[in-house]
């Protein structure tokens, strides 16, 4: 099997990680294969180290209970995160958004 | 002339304030890691310009921060600038911070369950550090006590974090209870003149020391008396907040404990209440002057229920006695309407001539007393709520 170009997935992520990764707004992930929410964060951990474990557990992969993902105006935190990403997403018109969860005061 | 660095997290950064020996002229940096909760800082007494900090977030985790030249700037030891962000493999690097507890057959102990606040039995799950000890020996080497209670070592400058798991495995495990701040192993304190010997506190489940470098604990809670739990002379189960030794005479502890002032004699073996005179013993920080190990500090609390200064006066009170007898400082503090806390990692001394006391208290006031705690200024009034205070003197 040949496998096409690398997909140019965007992602926000919030601001306290952008700090930590001393990366802007907005980034871009180049997933080879298929384009998921783990393969995302396989990426994006690859690439920013500082932020394992920040937005999933260590270990079990688990999504940080306090952060959610969305894209194209959907709520993808309580999908698998083995299901493909909108097409979207994956030809790079829509970002994968990484948003922490509105809580305090 | 010797120089001082306070070192001190608070809930939204961590800051710096330097100062002269005279200790009445002060640099302030910081924030550092705006924003998020710095539980705390230490530095190394054999690099003193290592420093290490527990940066943490209930929405993101915990991230361990390592500065080697005094607090200018800061790296996650597991990936330095500069350096690959992969390892070997094209593994991730980002190993400085994970805190996995051990359950492997050769060296860990099963993840049991502990108690709930509603006495229901409850997974054992990481969630912060609470404090950093650096090794009194080698400067790569700090132990971390966290929530859930567990005590973690690295040996290469917190790059990765292996856990001592005889502690968590001690056997009376499903009997330890969280605090109001959750179940934390918060107060580690290394013997300077026996390698082998360290002692813990864990809110609640009490004192605990290792004679053999952290393979086996024993429970040191003899003489504790706690209310609020079913048997208030139990092994376990009680609500240490902070222990303090003077490095100079090991085996004489200090505990302030939920409600009670306590010393040891006999390296935890046996405890005595030494609450005396003071207006409440209900509190959180105790420590001991450097030069004068029967000189001991504690800031009176109202109440478990009322976190507050007694009285709506912010007073630090200090036994030369070790204990039962106490003296009320109150010059330079506020004496009336003021309601602060003063948690529990949040006192420290200096090793000066004379010796410095400092605290920070909830409304994100550092005090400072150059002169054993007989006069008392601010050295900064309005940061964050404090959380945690270390000094270093520095030649």
């Amino acid at each position: 099997m040949t496998l096409g170009p690398a997909a140019k997935i965007r992602v926000i992520l919030p601001p306290h990680l952008r700090t930590l990764a001393r990366a802007g707004r907005e980034l871009t992930i180049e997933i080879p294969g298929e384009v998921t929410i783990r393969s995302v964060l396989d990426a994006l951990e690859a690439s920013y180290p500082m932020l394992t474990g920040t937005i999933r557990d260590h270990v079990t992969h688990q999504r940080r209970p306090f952060l959610r993902f969305f894209a194209c105006e959907e709520d993808l935190s309580h999908e698998s995160p083995d299901v493909p990403l909108p097409e979207a997403v994956v030809s790079g018109k829509e970002p994968l958004l990484i948003l922490g969860a509105i809580a305090g005061g | 002339m010797s120089n001082v660095r306070v070192l001190v997290g608070t809930r939204k950064g961590a800051f710096i304030l330097s100062s002269d020996g005279n200790r009445e002229k002060w640099d302030v940096s910081g924030p550092h890691f705006a924003g998020w909760e710095i539980y705390h800082m230490k530095g190394s007494s054999k690099n003193p310009n290592r420093i290490y900090a527990s940066q943490t977030s209930g929405w993101f985790g915990q991230i361990i921060q390592r500065s080697d030249d005094g607090g200018k700037t800061w790296i996650q030891p597991g990936t330095p600038p500069g350096e690959p962000t992969t390892g070997p493999g094209g593994m991730p690097k980002g190993e400085s911070n994970k805190f996995v507890y051990d359950t492997s057959a050769e060296t860990g102990a099963p993840l049991t369950t502990h108690q709930f606040y509603d006495g229901t039995q409850h997974p054992w799950d990481f969630k912060r550090v609470w404090h950093l000890e650096p090794s009194l020996t080698e400067a790569d080497t700090v132990y971390a006590g966290v929530e859930d209670a567990a005590i973690f070592r690295s040996k290469d400058g917190g790059k990765s974090w292996q856990e001592l798991s005889g502690l968590r495995g001690h056997g009376t495990g499903p009997k330890w209870q969280p605090g109001a701040g959750g179940m934390c192993l918060h107060t580690l304190i290394l013997d300077p003149s026996n390698p082998q010997r360290i002692y813990i506190a864990i809110s609640a489940a009490g004192a605990f020391r290792t004679d053999d470098g952290g393979k086996t604990w024993k429970p040191i809670n003899k003489g504790l008396y706690s209310q609020y739990i079913p048997n208030p002379t139990a092994e376990v189960g009680h609500c240490v907040h902070h222990i303090a030794m003077n490095g100079k005479r090991p085996n004489v502890l200090f505990m302030q404990k939920h409600w009670d002032v306590m010393r040891s004699d006999d390296a935890g073996e046996n405890w005595k209440e030494v609450s005396g005179n003071l207006p409440t013993d209900f509190g959180f920080v105790i420590d001991v002057h450097a030069h004068e190990p029967e000189t001991i500090y504690v800031v009176p609390i109202k109440s478990d229920g009322e976190h507050y200064v007694h009285e709506g006066k912010l007073r630090v009170y200090r036994s030369h006695t070790g204990g039962n007898e106490w003296e009320a400082l109150t010059k330079g503090l506020p004496q009336s309407n003021c309601y602060v806390n003063v948690l529990r990692d949040s006192m420290a001394v200096d090793s000066l001539d004379k010796c410095g006391i400092y605290f920070g208290t909830t409304g994100g006031q550092v005090y400072c007393s150059n002169d054993a705690g007989d006069n008392w200024a601010p050295v900064v009034r309005d940061l964050p709520a404090v959380l945690s205070v270390e000094v270093q003197t520095l030649s």
